[in-house]
């Protein structure tokens, strides 16, 4: 099953335990907030994100089904490898 | 500069009245289908999101949760330099409210609210009044902030909390008002689906807030334009027009030259990498420094982010101090203009709302227009003349 993580922007608190434990595909900006690689979970790391998001503090790292994208979502999408902040359903707003 | 030539599509005689309204527009009459009606109609708020299929969206999920749905007039105009929302719903607030039973009607919605700016609400209490219509819509007044107009926000202010916006997870056209579906409309696209409705050709027209130089300092002022219009034609641009702004706060400042010939509408504007926004259309004297106006305008954004998200709380007052210092003539220090760039890099798609994303996109045009004048300061000196005030307007501004 493709899987896709998402940071909420206002529950993150910059704990950065994602980072320490998902350091594959989370990185810390210069003020300790996330920076998740786009795109879809790669395999084999399933587990591994699962741990990272129990283990956030603030409840704020969050593992998706990756739903086929709207084509706002898509257009805000960066390539894979790039990395990105959280990636959120923009549709009608 | 002279009077605007005010048509009388929406902003009317500048008699507020029902009767006026009446003889201007004549009653309204039912419409079967008013998402049809609204085919080629764009959102007024900002955003430009399509009427129809936002109308629609929310129909839908109305259905899919089996609730009513909620209708929000969003008259919360945060932009300073924004005008055109307060204008409308002072000189025509019967179509404005005509909308919104337009669209109450075709979602069935059991609640109905307009939410403005407090100097508007007792306007529109009394055309309420005039309509009978005192017990169908509830008023809420917004505060007075940047981002209050923001729809989410502006759901939590409706919802008696402080207005601040929320993740967009779910959206509001799913859970909104009081959890249920809502449909967020800002008062311009209200009052054109009025006219939609009565089967003039609304959807071609747009309200913008014009900001010139005139002798006695700036002029502000509200005009209806076509779209189709070219930018030169509808804001006045003289010899020394330094550059102009298009859209707002969250918008881009282009060249003059740029923004003469550009078209006003979406595909327009798009060419040269701006939209309409907010409506606002500035043209910015050549007295005045570019880079200071920016400078001023980012600090204030800045002071106006909700501060919920560390990108952006951590990242706009860094790239506001940095504009602050690359607003002085002298050297700025090394490496001064790649942290903006990196600081704007990482702000933008990381908060819940677009504040970060728009107020870089307008940073990032600042310094594209203004390259010439950020040379100047490096070399010491500056367009402005020292003693001269900023021309955009900033609440609060003593930058």
């Amino acid at each position: 099953m493709s899987e896709r993580l998402r940071v909420d922007p206002i529950a993150c608190t910059g704990h950065g335990a994602c980072a320490d434990l998902l350091p594959e595909v989370v990185r810390l900006d210069e003020w300790g907030y996330p920076l998740l690689t786009a795109g879809e979970l790669p395999a084999g790391l399933h587990r591994p994100a699962r741990r990272a998001v129990a283990a956030c503090p603030a409840r704020a790292l969050l593992l998706e089904r990756a739903s086929t994208p709207g084509p706002r979502t898509a257009a805000r999408q960066a390539l894979p490898g790039q990395l990105t902040g959280s990636t959120q359903d923009r549709g009608p707003q | 500069m002279s009077a605007p030539p005010l048509t009388r599509g929406l902003l009317g005689t500048g008699d507020p009245s029902l009767a006026a309204h009446l003889a201007a527009h004549g009653p309204l009459t039912a419409v079967p289908d008013l998402a049809g009606v609204a085919a080629d109609l764009t959102g007024r708020g900002g955003a430009g999101f399509p009427a129809a299929r936002k109308l629609r969206a929310v129909a839908e999920a109305a259905r899919a949760a089996g609730t009513t749905a909620v209708v929000v007039g969003n008259g919360g105009e945060g932009e300073p330099a924004a005008a055109k929302d307060a204008t409308l719903l002072s000189r025509s607030p019967h179509l404005v409210l005509d909308g919104l039973q337009l669209a109450a009607g075709y979602l069935g919605a059991g609640t109905v609210v307009l939410a403005a700016g407090s100097a508007a609400l007792p306007g529109l209490d009394r055309a309420l009044a005039e309509r009978g219509d005192r017990g169908r819509v509830r008023l809420v007044a917004l505060p007075d902030r940047f981002l209050a107009g923001e729809e989410s926000a502006l759901v939590a202010a409706v919802d008696g909390g402080p207005a601040l916006p929320r993740t967009k997870v779910p959206p509001v056209r799913e859970r909104g008002v009081g959890g249920r579906p809502t449909l967020v409309q800002n008062v311009e696209t209200l009052a054109r689906l009025a006219l939609l409705a009565r089967g003039d050709a609304a959807a071609g027209h747009t309200l913008v807030t014009r900001h010139t130089a005139g002798p006695h300092g700036r002029v502000v002022d509200v005009a209806e334009v076509p779209l189709h219009a070219r930018l030169g034609d509808v804001l006045p641009l003289h010899g020394g027009t330094q550059a102009v702004l298009v859209g707002g706060y969250h918008g881009s400042w282009l060249p003059t030259a740029v923004a003469a010939e550009v078209a006003l509408d979406r595909a327009g504007l798009a060419s040269v990498g701006a939209a309409l926004g907010a409506g606002v259309l500035a043209a910015l004297p050549g007295d005045r420094c570019g880079v200071r106006e920016t400078a001023s305008v980012v600090g204030y954004l800045a002071e106006q982010s909700a501060g919920q998200c560390g990108p952006c709380l951590n990242g706009l007052p860094r790239i506001a101090a940095a504009l602050e210092l690359l607003a002085r003539p002298g050297p700025p220090r090394r490496g001064l203009l790649e942290d903006v760039q990196r600081w704007s890099g990482l702000v933008v798609g990381r908060g819940a709302c677009s504040h970060p994303d728009g107020s870089v996109r307008f940073v990032a045009s600042a310094l594209r227009v203004f390259a010439p004048e950020l040379s100047a300061h490096a070399a010491g000196w500056c367009t402005a003349a020292p003693s001269s005030a900023p021309f955009l307007p900033v609440p609060g501004g003593t930058r």
